[in-house]
């Protein structure tokens, strides 16, 4: 919890206290720890001066702000029209299979978390994913059984 | 009449970016009134979707009496089948980062920002980079304006402008009421002009070639040309800049699979168009002079006959069910309710003509939905429902 504070005054040193920077206080710790604990959540809002209740309305309209533990690479694969047609649930299976778990669980060595997201911006090269920054296209259940077996390994 | 019909390509955006300099200081040191006049003439409307001349939004940010004011580039781009905003950054940044410059100089606004999605992340330091290299231009040529990246965090709603200012100021991104409009109240409270990346960089084309250059491009009402993000069932995907006003039809016999069933014009908030329809719809702004015009951020779909409409239209509603801020009511459970209803007639729970009643619906959240995303859900909503019907019953 040490950690997360000196990260928060950190990251409200940089960009300021005040409202308008909370976004990017509250990117820059998921960045960091991939989710935003209540404890977390807590401590930004005592930093910035700001209702706690604030922060967590805040922080829990963006999906990509994630409340619940996330492992340290977190897949979002697009589910949207074009992706969906052009075979988004084989790469599901396929990774499902690989890490055995469902969306929107973790990995139990908290390694891999696997969530659905809406239209990347990929549909030319569908299906898409992204691993945390990311971007992974035109995939197949060959490719992305490589691509994993990369991530696996580090 | 000046309709063209035909489909007809173009090669301005992803055109040499290497003069930005020459076209900064070129035109920094012209008058405003006359680059006002000259974009107006033009007649640019907005890339983003929403179409309205941008001209006119720099005339009245200019107008605007504001100590401080700001120029906003909408990088937010998340309407499905749309990507074409990330190709300009990534390929042409500094058309868009001079054309932010342009737009400071006019307007009086010396700070200005790229709201990009979460999504393109990964654009970030290549991004800043180019702006490091574009503000040491400005400081040598003594041009005081400053660009800053702020970072979405996936939200589509944040897109819409004055969303996209609450989220800024660090906020939900909930759509504010309109008036008052951000070129007189914006970003915090400031004169703010937001455009879409594509817009940026067509009035780069407009500053460079001259209005008449853009104006002869394109049929009446929709002038000029415009990027097309292609998808879907094609054997070509991509990104195409064409003139703006050709026929659905001749987009599909350039695009199509040879199979096209219909083509969804938009983006999930605009209007699928079934191929009896091809060859009556032209792809523009309204008020053109017959036929039926679409008006497109740019999203092109394209399904052929083994697509089931009903997953389509399911796609979308959970799209939007998932993406409404949920401020307003008729969108929050209209989206929720069209959703349950169409599996519920799918199903057999409900009768057929319960789509009715759906439709009814949608046309209540047309009327009375806050911002363009529930408003818009009747566009998909009806043209699907209404050309295919059997496929959402059977
Ligand atoms: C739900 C919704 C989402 C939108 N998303 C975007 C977007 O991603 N990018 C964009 O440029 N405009 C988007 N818009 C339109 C903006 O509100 C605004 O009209 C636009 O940025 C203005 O720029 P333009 O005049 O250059 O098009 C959206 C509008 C709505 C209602
Ligand atoms: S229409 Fe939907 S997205 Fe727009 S303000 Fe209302 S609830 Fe929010």
């Amino acid at each position: 919890m040490n950690q997360t504070n000196e990260l928060i005054t950190e990251l409200a040193n940089k960009y300021g206290r005040n409202r308008k920077n909370l976004l990017p206080v509250l990117q820059g710790v998921v960045e960091q720890e991939k989710f935003l604990s209540d404890d977390t959540m807590i401590e930004i809002a005592r930093e910035l001066d700001l209702p706690a209740a604030e922060v967590y309305g805040t922080a829990t309209f963006y999906s990509f702000l994630e409340y619940r533990k996330m492992g340290k690479y977190v897949i979002r694969i697009c589910k949207t029209i074009t992706c969906a047609m052009k075979g988004k649930n084989q790469i599901l299976l396929t990774i499902q299979d690989m890490l055995k778990i469902g969306v929107g669980e973790t990995t139990t060595d908290k390694k891999f978390s696997l969530l659905q997201t809406n239209c990347l911006g990929w549909c030319h090269k569908a299906p898409a994913m992204l691993i945390n920054d990311e971007v992974y296209t035109e995939l197949t259940p060959e490719t992305v059984r490589v691509i994993l077996t990369e991530y696996i390994k580090k | 009449m000046s309709t063209s019909y035909n489909l007809k390509r173009a090669d301005f955006i992803f055109r040499n970016e290497n003069d930005w300099e020459k076209i900064l200081i070129r035109t920094i040191k012209r008058d405003k009134q006359e680059l006002i006049n000259e974009l107006i003439s033009s007649e640019l409307k907005g890339r983003g979707g929403a179409g309205f001349p941008t001209g006119l939004k720099w005339k009245l940010a200019s107008e605007a009496s504001s100590d401080q004011k700001y120029v906003i580039c909408n990088a937010d781009e998340g309407e499905p089948g749309t990507f074409k905003d990330r190709e300009i950054l990534t390929k042409v940044p500094f058309k868009v980062l001079t054309a932010m410059g342009i737009c400071g100089f006019i307007t009086g606004a010396t700070k200005a920002f790229i709201y990009l999605r979460g999504e393109y992340k990964f654009l970030k330091t290549d991004l800043e980079k180019a702006i490091d290299e574009f503000e040491y231009y400005c400081k040598e040529i003594d041009f005081d304006f400053k660009i800053e990246i702020f970072m979405g965090s996936g939200a589509y709603i944040c897109g819409e402008e004055t969303a996209l200012m609450e989220s800024m100021e660090g906020k939900r991104g909930e759509p504010r009421n309109k008036p008052p409009f951000p070129t007189h109240k914006g970003y915090m409270e400031k004169s703010t002009i937001i455009n879409n990346v594509e817009t940026l960089a067509h009035t780069f084309t407009i500053f460079k070639h001259g209005a008449k250059k853009f104006y002869d491009l394109g049929v009446q009402f929709s002038r000029g040309t415009k990027l097309f993000s292609v998808s879907g069932d094609t054997p070509k995907p991509g990104i195409y800049e064409l003139e703006l006003g050709m026929s659905l039809q001749d987009f599909v016999d350039e695009f199509g699979d040879g199979d096209t069933k219909a083509v969804q014009v938009g983006g999930a908030s605009g209007f699928l168009v079934p191929r009896k329809r091809f060859n009556e719809t032209a792809i523009g702004f309204k008020g053109k002079l017959s036929g039926i015009s679409l008006p497109t951020g740019g999203s092109m779909m394209l399904f052929n006959s083994t697509r089931s409409m009903f997953n389509v239209l399911d796609n979308y509603l959970e799209f939007f069910r998932e993406e409404s801020c949920g401020q307003c009511t008729p969108c929050r459970v209209g989206c929720q309710q069209l959703l349950i209803g169409i599996k519920a007639v799918k199903q057999g729970a409900k009768p057929a003509n319960y789509l009715d009643k759906l439709l009814k619906l949608t046309e209540t959240m047309q009327y009375t939905a806050k911002c363009g995303l529930g408003q818009s859900v009747a566009n998909s909503f009806s043209s699907i429902v209404e050309n295919f019907r059997e496929e959402m019953i059977y």
